[in-house]
Protein backbone atom coordinates (compact mmCIF):
# COMPACT_ATOMS: atom_id res chain seq x y z
CA UNK A 1 0.00 0.00 0.00
CA UNK A 2 3.11 2.30 0.23
CA UNK A 3 3.25 3.20 -3.36
CA UNK A 4 -0.32 3.80 -3.44
CA UNK A 5 -0.17 6.06 -0.54
CA UNK A 6 2.97 8.06 -2.52
CA UNK A 7 0.90 8.47 -5.73
CA UNK A 8 -1.99 9.78 -4.00
CA UNK A 9 0.37 12.28 -2.19
CA UNK A 10 1.84 13.18 -6.03
CA UNK A 11 -1.57 13.82 -7.42
CA UNK A 12 -2.54 15.77 -4.76
CA UNK A 13 0.32 18.06 -4.73
CA UNK A 14 -0.10 18.46 -8.45
CA UNK A 15 -3.68 18.90 -7.86
CA UNK A 16 -2.35 21.42 -5.73
CA UNK A 17 0.10 23.43 -7.91
CA UNK A 18 -2.51 23.57 -10.69
CA UNK A 19 -4.76 25.49 -8.52
CA UNK A 20 -2.37 27.73 -6.71
CA UNK A 21 -0.20 28.68 -9.63
CA UNK A 22 -2.48 30.97 -11.42
CA UNK A 23 -3.38 32.48 -7.92
CA UNK A 24 0.34 33.06 -7.41
CA UNK A 25 0.76 34.22 -10.98
CA UNK A 26 -1.91 36.34 -10.66
CA UNK A 27 -0.83 38.04 -7.14
CA UNK A 28 3.01 38.57 -8.54
CA UNK A 29 1.37 40.31 -11.74
CA UNK A 30 -0.51 42.86 -9.53
CA UNK A 31 2.17 43.90 -8.20
CA UNK A 32 4.26 44.71 -11.30
CA UNK A 33 2.70 48.10 -11.73
CA UNK A 34 5.69 50.23 -11.24
CA UNK A 35 8.75 48.56 -13.28
CA UNK A 36 11.30 46.96 -11.55
CA UNK A 37 10.36 47.23 -7.85
CA UNK A 38 7.30 45.07 -6.43
CA UNK A 39 4.21 47.68 -4.92
CA UNK A 40 0.57 47.73 -4.53
CA UNK A 41 -0.06 50.66 -7.02
CA UNK A 42 -1.99 48.56 -8.30
CA UNK A 43 -4.33 47.75 -5.54
CA UNK A 44 -4.18 51.71 -4.61
CA UNK A 45 -5.30 52.55 -7.99
CA UNK A 46 -8.28 50.36 -8.16
CA UNK A 47 -9.47 50.92 -4.99
CA UNK A 48 -9.11 54.50 -5.19
CA UNK A 49 -11.67 54.18 -8.53
CA UNK A 50 -14.91 55.87 -7.89
CA UNK A 51 -16.66 53.70 -9.80
CA UNK A 52 -15.03 50.31 -7.76
CA UNK A 53 -17.13 51.81 -4.93
CA UNK A 54 -19.58 52.71 -7.01
CA UNK A 55 -20.21 48.86 -8.58
CA UNK A 56 -19.47 47.22 -5.72
CA UNK A 57 -21.98 48.87 -3.75
CA UNK A 58 -24.46 48.27 -6.40
CA UNK A 59 -24.02 44.93 -6.46
CA UNK A 60 -23.58 44.30 -2.99
CA UNK A 61 -27.05 45.94 -2.36
CA UNK A 62 -28.31 44.07 -5.16
CA UNK A 63 -26.98 40.74 -3.80
CA UNK A 64 -28.71 41.47 -0.28
CA UNK A 65 -32.22 42.53 -2.07
CA UNK A 66 -31.61 38.92 -3.83
CA UNK A 67 -31.27 37.44 -0.55
CA UNK A 68 -33.97 38.51 1.12
CA UNK A 69 -36.32 37.95 -1.85
CA UNK A 70 -34.98 34.44 -2.16
CA UNK A 71 -35.82 33.80 1.53
CA UNK A 72 -39.20 35.21 1.51
CA UNK A 73 -39.99 33.18 -1.91
CA UNK A 74 -38.16 29.93 -1.03
CA UNK A 75 -38.77 29.23 2.51
CA UNK A 76 -42.73 29.64 2.98
CA UNK A 77 -42.87 27.43 -0.53
CA UNK A 78 -40.46 24.57 0.51
CA UNK A 79 -42.40 24.67 4.28
CA UNK A 80 -45.31 24.70 2.67
CA UNK A 81 -44.46 21.85 -0.36
CA UNK A 82 -43.27 19.78 2.38
CA UNK A 83 -46.37 20.15 4.71
CA UNK A 84 -49.51 20.09 2.31
CA UNK A 85 -48.14 19.79 -0.78
CA UNK A 86 -45.99 16.70 -0.72
CA UNK A 87 -47.45 16.02 -4.21
CA UNK A 88 -46.15 18.59 -6.02
CA UNK A 89 -42.32 18.38 -5.15
CA UNK A 90 -41.11 16.64 -8.06
CA UNK A 91 -42.46 19.35 -9.72
CA UNK A 92 -41.17 22.35 -7.84
CA UNK A 93 -37.85 20.46 -7.57
CA UNK A 94 -38.14 19.99 -11.43
CA UNK A 95 -38.44 23.34 -11.42
CA UNK A 96 -36.03 24.95 -9.03
CA UNK A 97 -33.15 22.90 -11.06
CA UNK A 98 -33.90 24.56 -14.48
CA UNK A 99 -31.76 27.40 -13.51
CA UNK A 100 -28.81 24.64 -14.14
CA UNK A 101 -30.36 23.49 -17.34
CA UNK A 102 -30.94 27.01 -19.19
CA UNK A 103 -27.74 28.75 -19.58
CA UNK A 104 -28.28 32.23 -17.83
CA UNK A 105 -27.81 33.68 -21.34
CA UNK A 106 -30.87 32.61 -22.80
CA UNK A 107 -32.69 33.56 -19.90
CA UNK A 108 -31.67 37.01 -19.78
CA UNK A 109 -32.81 37.34 -23.55
CA UNK A 110 -35.59 35.71 -23.08
CA UNK A 111 -36.37 38.84 -20.24
CA UNK A 112 -34.88 41.56 -23.04
CA UNK A 113 -37.90 40.22 -25.32
CA UNK A 114 -41.13 39.65 -23.23
CA UNK A 115 -40.33 42.48 -20.77
CA UNK A 116 -39.09 45.29 -23.34
CA UNK A 117 -40.52 48.61 -23.02
CA UNK A 118 -43.29 47.76 -25.61
CA UNK A 119 -44.58 44.87 -23.15
CA UNK A 120 -47.25 44.46 -20.67
CA UNK A 121 -45.03 44.84 -18.48
CA UNK A 122 -42.22 47.14 -19.11
CA UNK A 123 -39.59 45.88 -17.11
CA UNK A 124 -36.69 47.62 -19.22
CA UNK A 125 -38.79 50.32 -19.71
CA UNK A 126 -36.80 52.49 -16.31
CA UNK A 127 -33.40 52.19 -14.98
CA UNK A 128 -35.32 51.61 -11.76
CA UNK A 129 -37.56 48.59 -12.60
CA UNK A 130 -34.31 47.02 -14.61
CA UNK A 131 -32.86 46.69 -11.18
CA UNK A 132 -35.57 44.94 -10.42
CA UNK A 133 -34.97 42.96 -13.29
CA UNK A 134 -31.88 42.00 -12.13
CA UNK A 135 -32.80 41.27 -9.30
CA UNK A 136 -35.40 38.65 -10.39
CA UNK A 137 -33.00 37.16 -12.31
CA UNK A 138 -30.89 36.79 -9.77
CA UNK A 139 -33.17 35.13 -7.53
CA UNK A 140 -33.65 32.60 -10.56
CA UNK A 141 -29.73 32.15 -10.44
CA UNK A 142 -29.77 31.32 -7.15
CA UNK A 143 -33.09 29.27 -6.91
CA UNK A 144 -31.72 25.58 -7.28
CA UNK A 145 -28.90 26.32 -4.83
CA UNK A 146 -31.42 28.17 -2.41
CA UNK A 147 -34.39 25.69 -2.58
CA UNK A 148 -31.61 23.04 -2.06
CA UNK A 149 -29.91 24.24 0.91
CA UNK A 150 -33.73 25.21 2.63
CA UNK A 151 -34.85 21.77 1.79
CA UNK A 152 -32.12 19.93 3.02
CA UNK A 153 -32.60 22.28 6.36
CA UNK A 154 -36.46 21.17 6.79
CA UNK A 155 -35.94 17.63 6.13
CA UNK A 156 -33.66 17.65 9.38
CA UNK A 157 -36.56 19.01 11.39
CA UNK A 158 -39.46 17.61 11.61
CA UNK A 159 -41.77 20.00 9.92
CA UNK A 160 -45.34 18.75 11.08
CA UNK A 161 -44.77 18.02 14.71
CA UNK A 162 -43.61 21.84 15.08
CA UNK A 163 -46.36 23.24 13.36
CA UNK A 164 -48.79 21.33 15.33
CA UNK A 165 -47.19 22.37 18.09
CA UNK A 166 -46.91 26.01 17.54
CA UNK A 167 -50.39 26.48 16.32
CA UNK A 168 -51.60 24.65 19.66
CA UNK A 169 -49.94 27.39 21.38
CA UNK A 170 -52.20 29.96 19.59
CA UNK A 171 -49.84 30.95 17.07
CA UNK A 172 -51.06 31.58 13.23
CA UNK A 173 -49.38 30.90 9.96
CA UNK A 174 -46.79 34.28 10.02
CA UNK A 175 -45.86 33.55 13.75
CA UNK A 176 -45.23 29.58 12.64
CA UNK A 177 -43.18 30.26 9.98
CA UNK A 178 -40.94 33.62 11.09
CA UNK A 179 -40.45 32.02 14.79
CA UNK A 180 -40.89 28.36 14.76
CA UNK A 181 -39.31 27.15 11.35
CA UNK A 182 -37.32 30.02 10.27
CA UNK A 183 -34.87 29.50 13.46
CA UNK A 184 -34.91 26.16 12.80
CA UNK A 185 -33.40 26.37 9.44
CA UNK A 186 -31.38 29.18 10.05
CA UNK A 187 -28.02 27.22 8.96
CA UNK A 188 -29.35 26.37 5.53
CA UNK A 189 -31.06 29.59 5.32
CA UNK A 190 -27.37 31.05 5.83
CA UNK A 191 -25.46 28.76 3.69
CA UNK A 192 -27.75 29.39 0.63
CA UNK A 193 -27.12 33.41 1.34
CA UNK A 194 -23.63 32.92 1.06
CA UNK A 195 -23.83 30.79 -2.21
CA UNK A 196 -26.02 33.98 -3.48
CA UNK A 197 -23.68 36.56 -3.14
CA UNK A 198 -20.74 34.20 -4.21
CA UNK A 199 -22.53 34.12 -7.32
CA UNK A 200 -23.80 37.45 -7.70
CA UNK A 201 -21.32 39.61 -6.64
CA UNK A 202 -19.17 39.07 -9.48
CA UNK A 203 -22.20 37.95 -12.46
CA UNK A 204 -21.25 39.54 -15.82
CA UNK A 205 -23.25 38.18 -18.25
CA UNK A 206 -26.81 39.03 -16.79
CA UNK A 207 -25.88 42.51 -15.68
CA UNK A 208 -24.43 43.43 -19.02
CA UNK A 209 -26.73 42.66 -21.31
CA UNK A 210 -29.70 44.17 -19.07
CA UNK A 211 -26.96 47.17 -18.91
CA UNK A 212 -26.56 47.90 -15.43
CA UNK A 213 -23.62 49.34 -13.27
CA UNK A 214 -22.17 45.86 -11.49
CA UNK A 215 -19.44 44.71 -10.74
CA UNK A 216 -19.61 42.59 -12.96
CA UNK A 217 -19.14 44.43 -16.01
CA UNK A 218 -16.79 46.84 -14.29
CA UNK A 219 -13.89 43.83 -14.17
CA UNK A 220 -15.02 43.18 -17.99
CA UNK A 221 -14.29 46.81 -18.94
CA UNK A 222 -10.97 47.23 -16.54
CA UNK A 223 -9.90 44.05 -18.08
CA UNK A 224 -10.06 45.12 -21.99
CA UNK A 225 -8.46 48.46 -20.87
CA UNK A 226 -5.75 47.73 -18.28
CA UNK A 227 -2.78 46.15 -17.67
CA UNK A 228 -2.15 45.12 -13.92
CA UNK A 229 -5.39 46.08 -12.58
CA UNK A 230 -7.28 43.41 -13.69
CA UNK A 231 -5.04 41.33 -11.76
CA UNK A 232 -5.23 43.35 -8.53
CA UNK A 233 -9.71 43.17 -8.79
CA UNK A 234 -9.14 39.30 -9.52
CA UNK A 235 -7.12 38.66 -5.90
CA UNK A 236 -9.88 40.90 -4.66
CA UNK A 237 -12.57 38.61 -6.12
CA UNK A 238 -10.97 35.61 -4.86
CA UNK A 239 -11.04 37.24 -0.84
CA UNK A 240 -14.48 38.05 -1.57
CA UNK A 241 -15.54 34.40 -2.59
CA UNK A 242 -13.30 32.65 -0.34
CA UNK A 243 -14.59 34.79 2.71
CA UNK A 244 -18.00 33.78 1.61
CA UNK A 245 -17.14 30.76 1.03
CA UNK A 246 -15.23 30.31 4.35
CA UNK A 247 -18.59 31.54 6.23
CA UNK A 248 -20.75 29.02 4.81
CA UNK A 249 -18.64 26.41 5.92
CA UNK A 250 -18.59 27.75 9.39
CA UNK A 251 -22.73 28.04 9.00
CA UNK A 252 -23.35 24.94 7.30
CA UNK A 253 -20.82 21.95 8.62
CA UNK A 254 -21.33 19.13 6.34
CA UNK A 255 -23.34 20.48 3.75
CA UNK A 256 -21.45 20.16 0.66
CA UNK A 257 -20.79 23.91 -1.05
CA UNK A 258 -21.93 22.47 -4.41
CA UNK A 259 -21.52 25.84 -6.49
CA UNK A 260 -21.43 26.80 -10.21
CA UNK A 261 -23.38 29.44 -11.85
CA UNK A 262 -21.24 32.79 -12.20
CA UNK A 263 -19.02 31.97 -15.46
CA UNK B 1 -45.41 38.42 0.02
CA UNK B 2 -46.48 37.29 3.35
CA UNK B 3 -49.37 35.73 1.64
CA UNK B 4 -47.24 32.63 0.74
CA UNK B 5 -47.36 31.69 4.48
CA UNK B 6 -50.74 30.58 3.37
CA UNK B 7 -54.83 30.80 4.74
CA UNK B 8 -55.51 32.26 7.57
CA UNK B 9 -56.92 29.96 10.35
CA UNK B 10 -60.32 29.29 10.50
CA UNK B 11 -62.52 29.05 7.25
CA UNK B 12 -65.95 31.16 7.05
CA UNK B 13 -68.48 28.33 7.88
CA UNK B 14 -70.96 29.51 4.61
CA UNK B 15 -68.46 27.19 2.18
CA UNK B 16 -68.15 23.34 2.42
CA UNK B 17 -64.94 22.39 4.74
CA UNK B 18 -63.09 20.89 2.06
CA UNK B 19 -63.37 23.23 -0.93
CA UNK B 20 -61.84 26.15 1.35
CA UNK B 21 -59.05 23.52 2.26
CA UNK B 22 -58.60 22.84 -1.21
CA UNK B 23 -58.07 26.17 -2.61
CA UNK B 24 -56.44 27.54 0.39
CA UNK B 25 -53.89 24.96 0.46
CA UNK B 26 -53.27 25.61 -3.07
CA UNK B 27 -52.68 29.14 -2.68
CA UNK B 28 -49.66 28.83 -0.53
CA UNK B 29 -47.90 27.25 -3.71
CA UNK B 30 -49.18 30.16 -6.00
CA UNK B 31 -46.55 32.77 -5.28
CA UNK B 32 -43.95 30.34 -6.32
CA UNK B 33 -45.53 29.10 -9.77
CA UNK B 34 -46.50 32.94 -10.83
CA UNK B 35 -42.44 33.50 -9.93
CA UNK B 36 -41.61 30.38 -12.06
CA UNK B 37 -44.21 31.35 -15.16
CA UNK B 38 -42.43 35.03 -15.20
CA UNK B 39 -38.85 34.31 -14.69
CA UNK B 40 -38.47 30.80 -16.20
CA UNK B 41 -41.20 29.64 -18.18
CA UNK B 42 -42.61 32.08 -20.14
CA UNK B 43 -38.75 33.87 -21.27
CA UNK B 44 -38.05 30.30 -22.40
CA UNK B 45 -41.51 29.00 -23.95
CA UNK B 46 -40.99 33.02 -25.85
CA UNK B 47 -37.59 31.94 -27.52
CA UNK B 48 -38.71 28.18 -27.94
CA UNK B 49 -42.07 29.52 -29.85
CA UNK B 50 -39.78 32.18 -31.77
CA UNK B 51 -37.47 29.79 -32.95
CA UNK B 52 -40.27 28.09 -35.07
CA UNK B 53 -41.54 31.13 -36.26
CA UNK B 54 -40.49 33.32 -39.34
CA UNK B 55 -40.62 37.66 -39.43
CA UNK B 56 -44.29 37.45 -39.53
CA UNK B 57 -44.91 34.80 -36.54
CA UNK B 58 -46.27 32.31 -39.17
CA UNK B 59 -44.67 28.91 -38.36
CA UNK B 60 -41.32 27.93 -40.47
CA UNK B 61 -38.35 25.36 -39.95
CA UNK B 62 -36.08 28.07 -42.06
CA UNK B 63 -34.50 29.09 -38.54
CA UNK B 64 -33.73 25.58 -37.15
CA UNK B 65 -31.95 24.57 -40.60
CA UNK B 66 -30.09 28.01 -40.90
CA UNK B 67 -28.38 26.94 -37.30
CA UNK B 68 -26.24 24.54 -39.86
CA UNK B 69 -24.48 27.09 -41.98
CA UNK B 70 -20.84 27.43 -41.97
CA UNK B 71 -19.98 30.20 -39.56
CA UNK B 72 -23.24 28.78 -37.08
CA UNK B 73 -22.55 25.28 -36.83
CA UNK B 74 -18.82 26.14 -36.23
CA UNK B 75 -19.66 27.94 -33.32
CA UNK B 76 -21.48 25.55 -32.30
CA UNK B 77 -19.35 22.78 -32.66
CA UNK B 78 -16.51 24.86 -30.57
CA UNK B 79 -18.43 25.45 -27.79
CA UNK B 80 -19.05 21.61 -27.85
CA UNK B 81 -15.59 20.78 -28.45
CA UNK B 82 -14.15 23.24 -25.67
CA UNK B 83 -17.15 21.87 -22.93
CA UNK B 84 -16.27 18.01 -23.69
CA UNK B 85 -12.46 18.91 -23.87
CA UNK B 86 -12.92 20.54 -20.30
CA UNK B 87 -15.43 18.18 -18.90
CA UNK B 88 -13.76 15.07 -19.85
CA UNK B 89 -10.85 16.61 -18.51
CA UNK B 90 -12.26 17.99 -14.92
CA UNK B 91 -14.43 14.78 -14.46
CA UNK B 92 -10.73 12.36 -14.74
CA UNK B 93 -8.48 14.49 -12.65
CA UNK B 94 -11.17 15.85 -10.36
CA UNK B 95 -12.07 11.94 -10.39
CA UNK B 96 -8.49 10.78 -9.29
CA UNK B 97 -8.18 13.55 -6.73
CA UNK B 98 -10.94 12.74 -4.93
CA UNK B 99 -10.18 9.62 -5.33
CA UNK B 100 -6.94 9.76 -3.77
CA UNK B 101 -7.98 12.11 -1.15
CA UNK B 102 -10.74 9.79 0.31
CA UNK B 103 -9.83 6.78 -0.49
CA UNK B 104 -5.91 6.92 -0.79
CA UNK B 105 -5.01 6.42 2.92
CA UNK B 106 -3.76 9.89 3.01
CA UNK B 107 -3.44 12.20 6.61
CA UNK B 108 -7.24 12.91 7.85
CA UNK B 109 -6.69 16.95 7.21
CA UNK B 110 -6.77 16.25 3.27
CA UNK B 111 -10.20 15.47 2.74
CA UNK B 112 -11.83 18.30 4.40
CA UNK B 113 -9.63 20.59 3.49
CA UNK B 114 -9.83 19.68 -0.41
CA UNK B 115 -13.62 19.94 0.29
CA UNK B 116 -13.23 23.84 0.68
CA UNK B 117 -11.26 24.32 -1.41
CA UNK B 118 -13.07 22.71 -3.88
CA UNK B 119 -16.00 24.82 -2.90
CA UNK B 120 -13.82 28.09 -3.31
CA UNK B 121 -12.17 27.36 -6.48
CA UNK B 122 -15.97 26.00 -8.04
CA UNK B 123 -17.21 29.51 -7.58
CA UNK B 124 -14.21 31.01 -9.03
CA UNK B 125 -15.23 31.55 -12.66
CA UNK B 126 -16.30 33.73 -14.63
CA UNK B 127 -14.27 37.67 -15.35
CA UNK B 128 -11.85 37.15 -12.49
CA UNK B 129 -11.02 33.70 -13.75
CA UNK B 130 -10.15 34.95 -17.30
CA UNK B 131 -7.58 37.61 -15.68
CA UNK B 132 -5.78 35.11 -12.94
CA UNK B 133 -4.79 32.58 -16.66
CA UNK B 134 -4.02 35.85 -18.31
CA UNK B 135 -0.81 36.59 -15.31
CA UNK B 136 -0.51 33.37 -15.20
CA UNK B 137 0.02 31.99 -19.36
CA UNK B 138 -0.47 34.89 -20.96
CA UNK B 139 2.12 36.25 -23.05
CA UNK B 140 4.21 37.78 -20.38
CA UNK B 141 2.77 35.78 -17.51
CA UNK B 142 4.54 34.24 -14.44
CA UNK B 143 4.43 30.70 -15.87
CA UNK B 144 5.52 31.77 -19.68
CA UNK B 145 8.05 33.99 -18.40
CA UNK B 146 9.23 31.26 -16.28
CA UNK B 147 9.90 28.44 -18.73
CA UNK B 148 11.24 30.62 -20.74
CA UNK B 149 13.49 31.61 -18.04
CA UNK B 150 14.54 28.42 -16.79
CA UNK B 151 14.06 26.48 -19.73
CA UNK B 152 14.88 28.91 -22.76
CA UNK B 153 11.38 27.27 -23.59
CA UNK B 154 8.45 29.44 -24.82
CA UNK B 155 5.46 27.82 -25.11
CA UNK B 156 3.62 30.80 -27.45
CA UNK B 157 6.48 30.05 -30.27
CA UNK B 158 5.71 26.29 -29.42
CA UNK B 159 2.30 26.87 -31.02
CA UNK B 160 0.51 27.31 -27.66
CA UNK B 161 -2.20 29.95 -27.33
CA UNK B 162 -4.25 30.45 -23.95
CA UNK B 163 -7.02 32.83 -26.54
CA UNK B 164 -7.87 29.58 -28.50
CA UNK B 165 -9.69 25.81 -27.91
CA UNK B 166 -6.65 24.42 -25.54
CA UNK B 167 -6.49 27.55 -23.60
CA UNK B 168 -10.05 27.67 -22.84
CA UNK B 169 -10.49 24.54 -21.97
CA UNK B 170 -7.61 24.43 -19.54
CA UNK B 171 -9.25 27.85 -18.23
CA UNK B 172 -12.34 26.19 -17.49
CA UNK B 173 -10.94 22.93 -16.16
CA UNK B 174 -10.06 25.88 -13.19
CA UNK B 175 -13.79 25.34 -11.50
CA UNK B 176 -14.67 21.91 -13.43
CA UNK B 177 -12.24 19.98 -11.05
CA UNK B 178 -13.04 20.96 -7.94
CA UNK B 179 -17.10 20.67 -9.30
CA UNK B 180 -16.32 17.17 -10.17
CA UNK B 181 -14.50 16.41 -6.78
CA UNK B 182 -17.49 18.03 -5.15
CA UNK B 183 -19.96 16.17 -6.72
CA UNK B 184 -18.71 12.52 -7.27
CA UNK B 185 -17.14 12.33 -3.73
CA UNK B 186 -20.50 10.58 -2.30
CA UNK B 187 -20.34 8.21 -5.14
CA UNK B 188 -16.49 6.87 -3.83
CA UNK B 189 -17.78 7.07 -0.34
CA UNK B 190 -20.21 4.28 -1.22
CA UNK B 191 -17.64 2.13 -2.77
CA UNK B 192 -16.94 -0.50 0.13
CA UNK B 193 -13.93 -1.53 1.66
CA UNK B 194 -15.09 -5.04 1.94
CA UNK B 195 -15.74 -5.04 -1.88
CA UNK B 196 -11.90 -4.54 -2.53
CA UNK B 197 -11.27 -6.84 0.32
CA UNK B 198 -13.83 -9.77 -0.96
CA UNK B 199 -12.05 -9.26 -4.51
CA UNK B 200 -8.61 -9.23 -3.45
CA UNK B 201 -9.33 -12.74 -1.09
CA UNK B 202 -10.66 -14.41 -4.50
CA UNK B 203 -7.29 -13.64 -6.17
CA UNK B 204 -8.37 -10.56 -8.29
CA UNK B 205 -5.16 -7.93 -8.84
CA UNK B 206 -5.99 -4.20 -8.81
CA UNK B 207 -6.31 -3.79 -12.58
CA UNK B 208 -9.23 -6.37 -12.24
CA UNK B 209 -11.06 -4.80 -8.97
CA UNK B 210 -11.07 -1.50 -10.98
CA UNK B 211 -12.32 -3.38 -14.45
CA UNK B 212 -14.36 -5.58 -13.38
CA UNK B 213 -16.31 -4.21 -9.69
CA UNK B 214 -15.17 -0.50 -9.13
CA UNK B 215 -15.67 0.69 -12.54
CA UNK B 216 -19.30 -0.93 -13.29
CA UNK B 217 -20.42 0.81 -9.90
CA UNK B 218 -19.05 4.24 -10.65
CA UNK B 219 -19.75 4.43 -14.72
CA UNK B 220 -23.24 5.79 -14.24
CA UNK B 221 -21.80 8.45 -11.82
CA UNK B 222 -18.97 9.55 -13.43
CA UNK B 223 -20.62 9.52 -17.17
CA UNK B 224 -23.76 11.63 -15.22
CA UNK B 225 -21.23 14.09 -13.68
CA UNK B 226 -19.22 14.34 -16.91
CA UNK B 227 -22.35 15.26 -18.43
CA UNK B 228 -23.23 17.84 -15.55
CA UNK B 229 -20.33 19.83 -16.20
CA UNK B 230 -20.36 20.10 -19.93
CA UNK B 231 -24.06 22.07 -19.50
CA UNK B 232 -21.95 23.27 -17.08
CA UNK B 233 -19.49 24.86 -19.91
CA UNK B 234 -21.72 25.10 -22.57
CA UNK B 235 -23.54 27.91 -20.99
CA UNK B 236 -20.56 30.10 -19.86
CA UNK B 237 -19.92 33.78 -21.37
CA UNK B 238 -18.05 35.59 -18.69
CA UNK B 239 -14.67 33.84 -18.84
CA UNK B 240 -14.45 33.57 -22.53
CA UNK B 241 -15.68 37.09 -23.07
CA UNK B 242 -13.02 38.47 -20.78
CA UNK B 243 -10.75 35.92 -21.79
CA UNK B 244 -10.83 36.14 -25.57
CA UNK B 245 -13.28 39.37 -26.20
CA UNK B 246 -14.37 37.87 -29.89
CA UNK B 247 -11.28 36.27 -31.11
CA UNK B 248 -13.32 32.75 -30.08
CA UNK B 249 -16.37 32.11 -31.66
CA UNK B 250 -18.21 29.97 -29.27
CA UNK B 251 -21.42 29.74 -29.28
CA UNK B 252 -22.27 31.84 -26.16
CA UNK B 253 -20.32 34.61 -27.52
CA UNK B 254 -22.11 34.79 -30.94
CA UNK B 255 -25.87 34.73 -29.00
CA UNK B 256 -24.03 37.58 -26.54
CA UNK B 257 -23.42 39.37 -29.75
CA UNK B 258 -26.42 39.10 -31.12
CA UNK B 259 -29.04 40.07 -28.28
CA UNK B 260 -26.36 43.24 -28.50
CA UNK B 261 -26.89 43.87 -31.75
CA UNK B 262 -28.45 41.48 -33.96
CA UNK B 263 -25.47 40.29 -36.00
CA UNK B 264 -27.89 37.27 -37.42
CA UNK B 265 -29.94 39.98 -38.90
CA UNK B 266 -32.73 38.13 -38.10
CA UNK B 267 -34.19 38.16 -34.94
CA UNK B 268 -35.94 34.74 -35.39
CA UNK B 269 -32.74 32.88 -35.97
CA UNK B 270 -31.07 34.26 -32.41
CA UNK B 271 -34.11 32.35 -31.01
CA UNK B 272 -33.15 29.44 -32.77
CA UNK B 273 -29.31 29.91 -31.77
CA UNK B 274 -31.03 29.71 -27.64
CA UNK B 275 -33.16 26.87 -28.77
CA UNK B 276 -30.07 24.73 -29.58
CA UNK B 277 -28.10 25.79 -26.71
CA UNK B 278 -31.39 24.78 -24.32
CA UNK B 279 -31.53 21.58 -26.54
CA UNK B 280 -28.09 20.67 -25.84
CA UNK B 281 -27.89 21.88 -21.80
CA UNK B 282 -31.65 19.97 -21.33
CA UNK B 283 -30.27 16.53 -23.33
CA UNK B 284 -27.17 16.50 -21.50
CA UNK B 285 -28.93 17.17 -17.76
CA UNK B 286 -31.74 14.54 -18.69
CA UNK B 287 -29.18 11.81 -18.97
CA UNK B 288 -27.36 13.26 -16.04
CA UNK B 289 -30.56 12.85 -14.07
CA UNK B 290 -31.34 9.55 -15.51
CA UNK B 291 -27.63 8.24 -14.90
CA UNK B 292 -28.09 9.29 -11.31
CA UNK B 293 -31.07 6.98 -10.69
CA UNK B 294 -29.42 4.39 -12.12
CA UNK B 295 -26.02 4.62 -9.52
CA UNK B 296 -27.98 5.42 -6.76
CA UNK B 297 -28.97 1.98 -6.21
CA UNK B 298 -25.34 1.20 -5.52
CA UNK B 299 -24.41 4.55 -3.89
CA UNK B 300 -25.87 5.60 -0.85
Amino acid sequence: MKRGRLGSWLLILAGGLYFFVPLLGTFEFSLRYLRGVYSVEAYRIVLTDPRFGATITYSTVLALATIVVGVVLVVPTAYWIRLRLPGLRPVVEFITLLPLVIPAIVLVFGYLRIYNSTSVLPLTGSERATDLLLMFSYVTLALPYMYRAVDTGLRAINVHTLTEAAQSLGAGWPTTLLRVILPNVRAAVLSGAFLTFAIVIGEFTMASLLDRPAFGPYLQLIGANRAYEPSALAIISFAITWACMGLLQVFARGAPGQVAGTH
Amino acid sequence: MAQAAGPAIGPPPAVPSWVSRLSWTWVGAVPFFVFALMFLILPTGFLVVGGFQDGQGHLTFRNLLDLFQPTILSSYLISIKVSAASAIGGAVIGFALAYAAIAGGLSTWVRPTLMTFSGVASNFAGVPLAFAFLATLGRTGLVTALLIKLFGFNIYSAGFNLLSFLGLALTYMYFQIPLMVLIIAPAIDGLKREWREASANLGATTWEYWRYIALPILSPPLLGAALLLFANAFGAVATAYALTGSSLNIVTLVLYAQIRGDVLHNQNLGYALALGMIFLTGMSNAAYIWLRGRSERWVR
